[in-house]
């Protein structure tokens, strides 16, 4: 069994490229040629160097002493909370914009949910001096506000999503529509591992840098690189991918990831896209994703703006649908909960995201030697009004 | 002769007209029809809803969310439309995204348009490979077209293989956009349309996109065997006087149609 993409851009039943002939060249461009540019001798160069001097990498595997204490087993964070931008979102930017480069775009789109993929974008726009124009939904840019600021501070236009729900989604048919628009000098860096073919596998190889660092990390720390579970949150699925990305074809590994399930899964207002889910075609692949009857995308919520999509990426509905991953969820609440946890435990304030695959630590049982490892995908300075408002700081 | 072929061998400067089924009202998906007809439309196609339209601009974006809340969906779309043939003659299209097609299932849509007299589909997001592959059979046996985009940067190669796939017409973008936006045909834009002339092409073509007046359709028509106009017609429609508003936007493209009323 192939848990990767096969040579017609499918991983198993998902995948694909359905988008409309007005993206083709474009993405028939990236197809072409993604693999042959990423695997030149002077793009690795380049893109090792400043994964080293820019984004601060490897960023450290850390041993969380009391909260293994609490869990009773090895509670290791991969601290992609310690990347420039603070999350590990700027690992895929960096590979995106050398390419952009290489395919001669001088204007970069993207669409972002909580910020951090825009944030991520308009730095790397900054750093290499191409104009940079960030979609984001109107309901988050109020609920991401020092995100705002921070892609306008670095010279981003931010234009808001005001169609649907607001949020992630939305942003992501503002860009698709931006791209078609403008089919020659623009390069669209999608933030997640979503869209069509080569996207998701592009995606996933640039985060990729994740679990690659963890296995060596763990081999330093235990003398072992094989964990017996691996654990990340899932929007789309960009951190989890890259922290599962070198455990996925070693079975003896378990991996977990863990969806939002907003208020609760049977509330309504909930984004567990696996468990009210359905297959079908979102943002240009095939995938699972929340839907009517009809095939109408529902909006999900999630208190976490980067968990509050619809949709999977491909790769992980096949990992859900073989087996090989197991998907949870876990509620706006618990989340809460478990980033004061960590940062009353530990001294370190989670991203509301990366707080969902912690929660999930509290509903699994360890016999005492289990070593675990957890993406702290990115931190909770941004989300400090959320936390603030629910704790009555 | 399906109905399609004998409009291409028939006609000239075909004028098709997009609209949204189930907009303004629920239930104006034959009356728009049937005055679009009767006022001199060659070709329908009638848009079947989708949440997150990426092909479209603000137009299509407003009327297919407000289709939806009126609780427009297939089911309902092949049920308005089961008596269609009784009063419209012209061809007819369905036009929409791949998701809500699927979860009808595409050989029970292909089923549902045989029965109620819908003559093809276009479906943007659609690929090529996929149709060929999984539905290109189930659209022949039910002797449904599927129309295939074209758009500037589509390369000749590319125009060859959609033509052998194509057995309808092919609709032509007048540039790489979304819907609704103003066509100015540039010596780009003129070149590349006598570019797809020279290709020889079995099917007829039909220019669409950025469609809104007499003189960007009239420049069309000398490149192709029509044109398209949806934005600017839905944008027209009035809820309150929606034969009337129909009546007033077609008498601009077909002026000679007696208007009765």
């Amino acid at each position: 069994m192939s848990y990767f993409v096969n040579e017609k851009g499918y991983y198993g039943d998902f995948g694909g490229a359905y988008i409309p002939e007005m993206l083709y060249p474009n993405v028939e461009e990236l197809r072409l040629n993604y693999l042959k540019i990423i695997n030149e001798e002077g793009f690795q160069k380049e893109f090792q160097q400043l994964l080293k001097d820019y984004v601060g990498r490897p960023s450290p595997l850390y041993l969380a002493k009391r909260l293994s204490k609490k869990y009773n087993a090895n509670i290791f964070l991969k601290r992609e909370d310690l990347n420039h931008t603070g999350a590990h979102k700027i690992n895929n930017t960096v590979g995106q914009i050398l390419l952009a480069e290489r395919l001669g775009k001088r204007r970069i789109i993207a669409e972002t949910g909580a910020g951090q993929h825009g944030v991520a974008t308009a730095t790397v726009c900054a750093l290499r001096g191409l104009e940079c124009v960030v979609y984001m939904g109107e309901v988050d840019i109020k609920r991401q506000a020092p995100n705002v600021a921070r892609m306008k501070m670095l010279g981003a236009t931010v234009i808001p999503a005001t169609s649907g729900s607001k949020t992630l989604k939305d942003a992501t048919n503002e860009a698709m529509r931006d791209w078609i628009n403008n089919p020659f000098d623009t390069h669209y860096i999608i933030g997640s591992a979503v869209g069509p073919h080569p996207y998701p596998a592009m995606v996933a190889l640039f985060q990729s840098i994740i679990s690659e660092e963890t296995k060596k990390q763990l081999m330093e720390q235990t003398g072992s690189d094989q964990p017996d579970y691996v654990l990340a949150c899932v929007g789309g699925g960009s951190n989890a991918l890259g922290m599962f990305y070198h455990f996925i074809d070693d079975e003896k590994v378990k991996l977990i990831a863990v969806e939002a399930a907003g208020r609760g899964v049977s509330s309504g207002f909930s984004a567990a896209t696996t468990t009210l889910g359905k297959e079908g075609v979102l943002h240009g692949s095939r995938s699972i994703l929340m839907q009517t009857h009809d095939g109408q995308v529902v909006e999900p919520h999630s208190v976490s703006a980067g968990l509050d999509y619809p949709g999977i990426g491909p790769q992980h509905a096949h990992l859900f649908k073989t087996g090989r991953g197991q998907y949870v969820s876990i509620t706006d609440d618990e989340s809460l909960d478990a980033g004061l946890l960590l940062t009353q435990l530990e001294g370190i304030i989670p991203a509301i995201e990366s707080a969902h695959a912690l929660a999930y630590l509290e509903k699994m049982t360890f016999s005492g030697g289990e070593n675990v490892v957890v993406c702290l995908s990115g931190r909770g300075d941004k989300d400090m009004d959320t936390y603030m408002k629910h704790f009555n700081f | 002769m399906s109905r399609l072929k004998q409009l291409f061998q028939e006609k000239k400067n075909i004028l098709s007209i997009y609209y949204t089924a189930g907009y303004p009202s629920l239930g104006d998906t034959i009356t728009i029809a049937e005055e679009l007809e009767r006022c001199g439309a060659d070709l329908l196609e009638i848009g079947f809803p989708y949440s997150d339209p990426v092909a479209d601009g603000p137009i299509i974006q407003a009327s297919s969310k407000i289709a939806l809340d009126n609780g427009m969906d297939l089911k309902l779309l092949f049920q308005q439309l089961k008596d269609l043939r009784r009063t419209v003659s012209i061809p007819i299209l369905l036009m929409g995204y791949v998701n809500p097609m699927l979860q009808y299932g595409v050989e029970e849509f292909c089923k549902s348009c045989a029965e109620v007299g819908v003559d093809g589909c276009i479906v943007p997001d659609l690929p090529m490979v996929e149709y060929e592959e999984l539905y290109a059979s189930v659209f022949a046996q039910y002797r449904l077209s599927n129309i295939f985009l074209v758009t500037p940067q589509t390369s000749p190669e590319r125009i060859q293989k959609i033509d052998g796939l194509s057995n309808g017409f092919i609709y032509l973008l007048s540039s790489s956009a979304t819907t609704g936006q103003n066509l100015s045909i540039s010596d780009t834009t003129e070149a590349y349309f006598s570019r797809i002339a020279h290709l020889k092409l079995n099917n007829p073509t039909i220019i669409g996109f950025g469609i809104s007046s007499k003189e960007t359709f009239d420049k069309a028509c000398q490149y192709a065997g029509g044109a398209i106009i949806g934005s600017a017609f839905v944008k027209s429609l009035d809820a309150t006087d929606l034969k009337g508003s129909i009546q007033k936007f077609m008498k601009v493209f077909k002026p000679e149609v007696e208007q009765l009323s």
